[in-house]
């Protein structure tokens, strides 16, 4: 482990420049496996970044804001509260902030083992999940370089929300669509988001959902454990037709997936069990499974059709 | 300003002014055994995935291996040290005498730290209280007794 040097940023200003450090949870597990190499860390939990305010079409909560506070808010949407509280364990919700739990690192086994080859961790040096363990791997949007999933379920649930993420950086502030935050390894699995170096997650910004919404996390044990997949869902519906639909997918892809063909087979379709039925059909369309993860194709239709039979 | 070296910092110990002088890169399970001496928090897996290391934050149950000393410069922590004593025991853990709910012990003062906030958190049933206590790990298999416990100080 190397050493490091701390500062408290009290301004935005000052911040920029070294590695933020928040709750800590992710970088501070990846520091002490040597996947995390950070020469000045840099505490941003003293900016004013941890309230959540709401306006008329929405909700903005600070990156720093706790996971655990941020899930008992009452302004706070369902979808997210229970993506929250479906992600690690009492004490990491009270630490981990919503700003880091977007930009937390895959759970590959490859990538958190410095003995181990890993193009995103040590670029060049290749993938060892691709002809070797891969059972967490991506279903969708990997590359040669790196088949890595994203873990996260609170990115999962504000997808399907259509989130935004506000970002302060060199130029000033800008706000980007959680579609167009994550980014795919390609040939540079090293970077996982569009964030610059030195920019910064200030908040995000949630919509007023419009329908109805659940999250559906599938884990290996009950509780504490990250998902082998997850599903979100929001419906709208009129006049008893799904007028638009968000479905999302966690831990099947770099970044929240979201199954467009699903979501196309329930527009104009009436919310019972004979539309959820070919809607979740389609659920793998595109999928490209390695040897061990394979099973997740069935799984991820079946995952999909009772996230959307318990949503209705 | 980029601190090298040690830096100074001040506690609120189990309500008692402290202060210590660490390096950036110690966490506060260390501060805490390594130079305070509280060896009642324990490390397990020193990864946040068991527990053991669960202390008190300004109220509020963390694992205490997984944050770095310097950022609760000014902080209340509260420790297995600072709940109670032998001849006055805090009321969960004669719970967890009464209840036997420990095999070897290692986890039991994380146990202990993570059921206080818990109860403190109004768990509505003890479903809830087992979802979550799901953060403390017990290598021994005593959660149904440990369960018990918490959910007799919670009055459920």
């Amino acid at each position: 482990m190397n050493g490091f040097t701390y500062a408290r940023a009290a301004t935005l200003a000052e911040a920029i420049g070294g590695t933020f450090i928040a709750g800590g949870t992710d970088l501070l597990q990846l520091w002490k496996i040597g996947a995390a190499t950070p020469a000045a860390l840099v505490d941003i939990t003293s900016l004013p970044l941890a309230g959540i305010t709401t306006s008329a079409n929405g909700v903005l909560i600070g990156a720093v804001a706790r996971l655990a506070d941020v899930a008992r808010h009452p302004a706070v949407p369902k979808l997210v509260t229970d993506a929250i509280m479906a992600s690690a364990s009492g004490q990491i919700r009270n630490m981990a902030t919503v700003g880091g739990n977007l930009l937390q690192r895959t759970r590959c086994p490859y990538f958190r083992s410095a003995d181990l080859p890993c193009n995103k961790r040590a670029p060049n040096s290749g993938c060892g999940a691709i002809a070797g363990q891969n059972r967490a791997a991506a279903l969708f949007g990997a590359s040669l370089a790196c088949v890595a999933s994203h873990p996260s379920d609170l990115a999962v649930a504000l997808a399907a929300l259509d989130a935004e993420i506000d970002i302060h950086g060199a130029t000033g502030p800008r706000r980007l669509a959680i579609a167009d935050f994550y980014r795919l390894p390609g040939d540079a699995p090293e970077r996982d988001t569009m964030l610059a170096p030195g920019e910064l997650i200030t908040g995000i910004f949630i919509p007023t959902p419009t329908g109805r919404t659940i999250y559906l996390k599938i884990r290996d044990r009950a509780s504490f454990e990250f998902a082998v997949l997850s599903v979100a869902v929001s419906l709208t519906v009129e006049a008893g037709i799904i007028i638009r639909a968000r479905i999302v997918a966690g831990s099947v892809a770099p970044m929240p997936w979201r199954l467009h063909a699903v979501e196309a087979a329930l527009i104009g379709r009436a919310p019972d069990a004979a539309s959820f039925t070919a809607a979740a059909a389609v659920a793998a369309e595109g999928a490209q499974p390695l040897p061990h993860n394979n099973f997740k194709i069935t799984l991820l239709r079946r995952a999909v059709a009772r996230a959307l039979g318990e949503a209705a | 300003m980029h601190a090298h070296g040690r830096i100074a910092l001040t506690l609120i110990l189990n309500g008692a002014p402290c202060t210590a002088s660490v390096a950036p890169s110690d966490t506060l399970l260390d501060l805490l055994r390594d130079q305070l001496h509280l060896t009642g928090t324990k490390k397990g897996c020193d990864m946040g995935a068991c527990g053991a290391c669960t202390v008190l934050v300004d109220g509020r149950r963390i694992t205490s291996c997984l944050t770095l000393a310097l950022a609760h410069d000014g902080a209340a922590v509260t420790t297995i040290e600072g709940i109670g004593t032998p001849d006055e025991p805090h009321p969960l853990q004669a719970a967890f005498i009464r209840h036997d709910a420990l095999q070897c012990g290692y986890c039991t003062p994380g146990q202990i730290m993570s059921g206080i906030a818990v109860i403190a958190e109004n768990p509505s049933s003890r479903d809830a209280i087992r979802e979550a206590m799901s953060g403390n790990l017990c290598r021994g298999g005593a959660h149904p007794n440990i369960i018990d416990a918490i959910a007799e100080v919670a009055g459920l």
